[in-house]
C-alpha cells in the first residue's frame, strides 16, 4: 500500500443562509490521491466537482474537514500542484515564453535558469518555435499546450486538470489526450499523479486508472472503481463499452445501487432508462424533409436524402430522428418512410400544419407534455424558464440543456403550446389555433 | 521591422527631449517657489505663448499623474476590501456627478490661504481642482476592471504562487489598462475645461493659455485671441499624436481577445520609439535588471510571509484607527456645515431656490436645443460615410477646444452685439455640451445595421415614420449616454457662464452659478457653501431619478444585439 500524496478527510462544503440553515454543496467526502495513477472525477455539470478540485489543491478551504499534503495541512504555498484550466487562463499580454516563465518568476528562479527550463518544457509539449507568439495567435489546442507547459514547468507532484479538453473541438481534444497519455506513460514528466475533472464519460474511461463518479445535491461519491484496461485503449472493445454504459447508468439513475460489473462479459445489461432527448431540429427543417419525402413518393434511402440535400449525416440525422419521434415517419434499415400523419402534414396548409404539429408534439414529446400540463395546472398559466432548466439539468450537460431548451422552445412556440417572453423569461399558456378563443386575441389567428 | 539605419534620428530626438525636460523643471521651480503675484501680468507677446502653453500643460500633467495614482489606490482598496467597498462605490457615484467647478472658488481661496506668500498655493489649487474633475471615472474604471478579472486567471495566479507584485504587474494592471487609457483620454479632455476656468478665476490669475485668452479678450485683441486658440488646438492635436495614439496602439496587446483583430490601431510615434536604439538599450540596461531585482525581492518576501502565518495585526489596527479618524472628521464637518446653514437667513434660501430653478431650466433648455440640432446633423453624418470622413475630424477639433477657453471671446462678441448674459449663458452652455450629444448621435446612427435601413426603404417607411420606427429607437441608447454626459457638463459650465468679469465690468444673470460666483466675490462663505451643497444635491437627485432610469431603459429595450 503506497502512501497518499493528498488525503482529504470528511471535507464538506456548504453555504450558510441568512436564516441559519445550510445549503450543502459537497457532503462529507473522503478522498485519497495516490502516486502512480491517473484519477478522473466524473459527474454531471454543476455537481460540485470543480469545487472539490479546488479544495484538493488548497485553492479554497472546505467548510469542515481537512486536506493533508503528505500528512500536513495543505496550503496553496506548500502544495506541489499545478492546474490546467478549461479556459486555459493564459495571460494574453504575455508571450508564450513569458506565460510559462511566470510561475518560475514567482518562485524567484534566476533569469537564465527560468529561460532554460521554460524552453525545455515548451519543447516537450511540441511548442518550439512559438516562444515569442502571443496566445491570441494560437489555436485552441496550441493554447492548451501552453497551459500544459505552464503547469509542467513547476514540476508538480500532482497535476490537476479541470475539464482540460472541453473547450476544444473533438479532433484536437483526441489528439491532446493521446499526447498527454504518451507523456505520462513514457514518464517524460516528473509528475506522480494526475487528477482530471471531466463530464465526458468516454474520456474518463480512456484515460483513467481510477474513476470516481460524483452524484449531486449535494455531491457525494457515487462510485469509485479501478479501470484495469491496458493502454492504448480501444473505444470499440466490449469491456470499454461496458464500462461507459455502466457509468451512464449510475449517472442517470442515482438512486439505484449498482455493483461494478466484473470483467466477466456474461454480466447482464439492463435497459438504460434516460430522459427523452429531443433531436436538435427546427420545425422548418422537419417540414422540409416531410415535403421532400412526399415529393419522392413517401420513401427514400437516408444516404440518397443526404445527397439530394447536400447535407452531412450529422446534420440530417437529427431532422430524421425528430420526424420519427413526432410520429411523422418511420425508420426501417436505411429507409425513411412517411406515414399517414406525415403525409397529412406535408399536404396541409400553414394553419392546419400547426394543429397537426401540436397534436404530434403533445403526444410524443415528454418535455412539451410537462410544460403543457404545468401551465394548465398553474393559476396564472405562466412559469419561469428556470423551472425547465432545472428539470433538464437533472439529465443533461450544461450545453445540452441549452440545446434541449432551445429546441423545445422552437417546437412549443410553433405549436402554440406556450408563448415565451424573452424579457421576463417566462412561459405563458398560448391560445392555440383551432380552439375557440375570445375575439380579443391576436388577428394573426383569424 | 526595426531598421538600424533609422536609429540615429530617434536617439537624437530622445536626447533633445531629455534636455528640454530638464530646462523646464528648473524654470518651473523658480516660478512656483517664488513669491505670490496677486496680479500676474499676462504678456501678449507671441513668443510667450509656448511658455504659457507649457505651464498649462504642466498643470494638466501633474493633476493627471496624481489622478492615476489615486485612481489605482482607490480602485484597489474598493475591489479587495469588501467592507470598504460598501461605502466607497456609492461615494464614487456621488462624487462623479457633483459639478466640480462649484468647488473652484472654495478650493482656490483655501489653497491660497494655506500657502501665504507663495505662488505654490494657487498652483496646487488648480492642480487639485483638475484632479477632482478627472479622477473618479478613472478610479471606477480600475475598480470595475479588477472586479472582472476571470476567476480562472486569479486561480492560476494563486496556484502558481504569484506574489503581490507579480499579480499587480502581470494581471491586474494589464487587465485594467484599456479601460484606464480610454478613461484617461476623457479625463484629460475634461481637465482642459477645468484648467481654463482655473486660470481665469478671479484675482488668482495663473500664467497659462486660459489667462492669455482672457487678457486678450479683455483688450479686444482679435489677433492674440486667434493665436491663443490656435495654440490651444495645436497642443491638443500634439498630445493626441504623441501621447494617446501611441498609448492606444501599445494597449492593443492587453485586449482580452481570443483572436487577433484585423484592423488594430497603429501609431507612427510608437513605431518610432520601438525603432530607437536608445530606448532598447535603456530597457536592456535599466528596466530589465530592475525588474529582475523586483522579482527576486518579492519572491523572497513572499517565502518569508508564507512561513510566518497569520494576518498582519499592526496593519489591521492602523486601518481601523484611520477609519475611525476619517469617520470623526466627517462627523465634525457635517456638524459644522449644519451650524453654518442654520446661520443663513430665510431670504438666502429663497434666492438659492430661485437660482436652482433658473439654472435647472437653462440646463434642460440647452439639452433640448442641443438635441434638436445635433440629432438631424448627427444622423446625416452617421448615415453618409463620405460626409463623415470630412465632418468628423472637424467636429473633433471643434469639440477639443474647451468651452471655457473661448468664453471670454464669446462674451466679448455677445456684449458688442448688445446681448446680455441671459441669452449669452445659454450660448455658452451649448458650446460646452452639444458635442457630447453630437458624437454619440453619430456613433448611434453608424451602429444602425444596414439591413434594417434597407428593410425600412423596401417597406416604404419614409419621412417621419422612418424616424419614429428606425432612427430614433436605433440611436436612443447613444442619445441617452450623450445627454447624461452633456447634462453633467452643462451644470459645470453654468458656474462660469452665469457670472463673468470682462473689461472691468461684471455681467451676470439669475442662477445658482451666479450665486456661487457672486458669493465668492463678496467673500460670503456661508452662502457659497449653501449654494454649492444645494447644487450638488439637485444634480445627484436628477441623475438618480431621471438619467439612470433612462439609461436602464436604453440598456434593456433599445439595445441592438446580434
Amino acid at each position: 500500500m503506497t502512501e497518499s500524496i493528498i488525503r482529504a478527510h470528511a471535507v464538506e462544503k456548504y453555504y450558510l443562509q441568512p436564516d441559519g440553515s445550510r445549503i450543502e454543496v459537497i457532503a462529507p467526502v473522503d478522498l485519497d490521491v495516490e502516486p502512480g495513477k491517473i484519477i478522473t472525477l466524473l459527474g454531471p455539470s454543476g455537481c460540485g466537482k470543480s469545487t472539490l478540485l479546488r479544495i484538493l489543491t488548497g485553492l479554497s478551504k472546505p467548510s469542515s474537514g481537512e486536506v493533508l499534503w503528505h500528512g500536513k495541512p495543505i496550503t496553496s504555498q506548500n502544495a506541489g500542484v499545478a492546474i490546467v484550466f478549461q479556459s486555459f487562463a493564459l495571460f494574453p499580454w504575455l508571450t508564450v515564453l513569458d506565460n510559462v516563465e511566470a510561475p518560475l518568476e514567482a518562485r524567484g528562479v534566476a533569469a537564465m535558469e527560468r529561460h532554460k527550463r521554460a524552453l525545455r518544457i515548451l519543447d516537450t509539449v511540441g511548442l518550439d518555435g512559438f516562444e515569442s507568439a502571443y496566445p491570441k495567435e494560437l489555436s485552441g489546442g496550441m493554447k492548451q499546450r501552453v497551459g500544459f507547459a505552464r503547469a509542467l514547468v513547476v514540476e508538480p507532484e500532482v497535476l490537476f486538470m479541470d475539464e482540460p479538453f472541453s473547450a476544444l473541438d473533438v479532433l484536437t481534444a483526441e489528439n491532446l489526450r493521446g499526447e498527454l497519455l504518451e507523456l505520462w506513460l513514457s514518464k517524460k514528466m516528473p509528475t506522480k499523479a494526475i487528477f482530471i475533472v471531466t463530464h465526458n464519460i468516454e474520456e474518463a474511461v480512456l484515460l483513467a486508472d481510477r474513476v470516481i463518479v460524483l452524484a449531486r445535491n449535494p455531491a457525494w461519491v457515487r462510485a469509485d472503481f479501478a479501470v484495469e484496461l491496458a493502454h492504448p485503449r480501444d473505444r470499440k472493445s466490449p469491456r470499454f463499452i461496458e464500462l461507459v454504459d455502466y457509468i451512464y447508468k449510475i449517472m442517470t439513475q442515482p438512486q439505484l445501487a449498482l455493483p461494478v460489473p466484473d470483467a466477466n462479459p456474461s454480466a447482464q445489461k439492463p435497459a438504460r432508462q434516460k430522459y427523452q432527448m429531443i433531436p436538435h431540429a427546427r420545425v422548418g427543417g422537419i417540414a422540409g424533409l416531410l415535403e421532400l419525402l412526399q415529393d419522392r413518393g413517401g420513401k427514400e434511402y437516408l444516404h440518397r436524402l443526404a445527397e439530394v440535400l447536400i447535407m452531412d449525416a450529422e446534420d440530417l440525422l437529427p431532422i430524421v430522428e425528430a420526424s420519427v419521434l413526432l410520429g411523422f415517419a418511420t425508420l426501417e434499415g436505411g429507409d425513411v418512410q412517411l406515414n399517414a400523419e406525415g403525409t397529412q402534414f406535408a399536404e396541409a396548409d400553414i394553419l392546419t400544419r400547426k394543429i397537426l404539429f401540436r397534436q404530434a408534439a403533445l403526444n410524443h414529446v415528454v418535455i412539451l407534455q410537462q410544460i403543457d400540463s404545468i401551465l394548465h395546472a398553474k393559476a396564472d398559466h405562466s412559469i419561469s424558464e428556470e423551472f425547465f432548466y432545472d428539470v433538464l439539468d437533472e439529465h443533461f450537460s450544461e450545453d445540452e440543456v441549452q440545446r434541449q431548451f432551445d429546441t423545445a422552445m422552437n417546437w412549443g412556440r410553433y405549436a402554440e403550446i406556450f408563448d415565451f417572453d424573452r424579457e421576463s423569461h417566462r412561459l405563458t399558456l398560448a391560445e392555440p389555433v383551432g380552439e375557440p378563443h375570445p375575439p380579443t386575441s391576436t388577428p394573426v389567428q383569424s | 521591422m526595426p531598421r538600424p539605419s533609422a536609429a540615429g534620428l530617434p536617439d537624437l530626438v530622445m536626447f533633445s527631449a531629455g534636455l528640454a525636460l530638464f530646462y523646464g523643471v528648473i524654470e518651473v521651480g523658480r516660478n512656483w517657489l517664488g513669491p505670490f503675484h496677486p496680479q500676474v501680468e499676462i504678456s501678449r507677446r507671441l513668443s510667450d505663448l509656448p511658455v504659457y502653453a507649457g505651464y498649462s500643460l504642466l498643470r494638466i500633467a501633474l493633476a493627471y499623474v496624481l489622478s492615476l495614482l489615486f485612481a489605482i489606490g482607490y480602485g484597489y482598496i474598493a475591489a479587495y476590501r469588501s467592507n470598504a467597498e460598501r461605502f466607497m462605490i456609492p461615494l464614487l457615484d456621488v462624487l462623479q456627478s457633483i459639478p466640480v467647478l462649484s468647488f473652484l472658488p472654495g478650493v482656490m481661496l483655501a489653497m491660497a490661504a494655506l500657502f501665504p506668500g507663495r505662488q505654490l498655493g494657487v498652483e496646487l489649487g488648480a492642480v487639485l481642482l483638475i484632479f477632482t474633475g478627472q479622477v473618479w471615472n478613472m478610479a471606477f474604471s480600475f475598480y470595475a476592471s479588477l472586479k472582472s478579472i476571470p476567476r480562472e486567471m486569479r486561480e492560476a495566479a494563486k496556484i502558481y504562487r504569484f506574489n503581490w507584485w507579480q499579480r499587480f504587474l502581470q494581471i491586474e494592471l494589464p487587465f485594467a489598462t484599456i479601460g484606464l487609457v480610454w478613461n484617461s483620454m476623457m479625463s484629460v479632455a475634461g481637465a482642459w475645461f477645468f484648467l481654463m476656468a482655473c486660470e481665469q478665476f478671479g484675482d488668482f490669475r495663473l500664467p497659462g493659455l486660459g489667462s492669455y485668452l482672457q487678457a486678450a479678450a479683455d483688450d479686444g485683441d482679435t489677433r492674440s485671441i486667434l493665436f491663443g486658440i490656435m495654440t490651444m488646438v495645436a497642443v491638443i492635436v500634439l498630445i493626441d499624436q504623441f501621447v494617446w495614439r501611441p498609448v492606444i496602439a501599445w494597449a492593443e496587446k492587453f485586449k482580452m481577445e481570443q483572436v487577433e483583430s484585423a484592423d488594430a490601431p497603429t501609431s507612427w510615434v510608437l513605431d518610432f520609439l520601438r525603432r530607437s536604439r536608445g530606448v532598447a538599450l535603456f530597457r536592456k540596461r535599466a528596466v530589465s535588471p530592475l525588474r529582475e531585482q523586483m522579482v527576486h525581492y518579492f519572491a523572497s518576501k513572499e517565502d518569508a510571509r508564507s512561513q510566518s502565518s497569520g494576518e498582519n495585526i499592526t496593519l489591521l489596527w492602523v486601518g481601523r484607527v484611520l477609519g475611525v479618524a476619517a469617520l470623526g472628521a466627517i462627523a465634525y464637518a457635517v456638524v459644522r456645515v449644519i451650524m453654518i446653514l442654520t446661520d443663513l437667513r430665510g431670504t438666502d434660501f429663497h434666492h438659492i431656490g430661485i437660482g436652482l430653478l433658473a439654472t435647472w431650466l437653462r440646463v434642460n433648455l440647452t439639452l433640448v436645443l442641443g438635441a434638436l440640432w445635433t440629432i438631424p446633423v448627427g444622423v446625416a453624418i452617421g448615415f453618409n460615410p463620405r460626409l463623415a470622413r470630412i465632418a468628423q475630424p472637424l467636429a473633433q477639433i471643434a469639440a477639443s477646444v474647451p468651452a471655457t477657453a473661448v468664453f471670454p471671446v464669446v462674451l466679448l462678441v455677445l456684449i458688442r452685439f448688445g446681448g446680455g448674459l441671459g441669452l449669452g449663458s445659454i450660448v455658452l452652455l451649448l458650446l460646452g455640451t452639444q458635442w457630447y450629444i453630437l458624437f454619440n448621435v453619430i456613433a448611434g446612427a453608424m451602429a444602425i445595421p444596414t439591413d434594417l435601413k434597407e428593410a425600412a426603404s423596401v417597406f416604404g417607411i419614409n419621412g417621419w415614420e422612418r424616424w419614429r420606427k428606425l432612427i430614433l429607437p436605433g440611436i436612443f441608447p447613444f442619445l441617452v449616454t450623450g445627454m447624461i454626459t452633456a447634462s453633467g457638463g452643462a451644470w459645470n459650465v453654468s458656474i462660469v457662464a452665469e457670472y463673468a468679469h470682462l473689461k472691468g465690468q461684471t455681467y451676470s444673470t439669475v442662477g445658482i452659478g451666479e450665486m456661487i460666483s457672486a458669493a465668492t466675490d463678496a467673500k460670503n462663505f456661508n452662502l457659497l457653501l449653501a449654494s454649492t451643497i444645494a447644487l450638488a444635491a439637485v444634480v445627484v437627485t436628477t441623475n438618480r431619478l431621471v438619467w439612470r432610469r433612462l439609461y436602464r431603459l436604453a440598456e434593456t429595450r433599445f439595445k441592438l444585439e446580434g
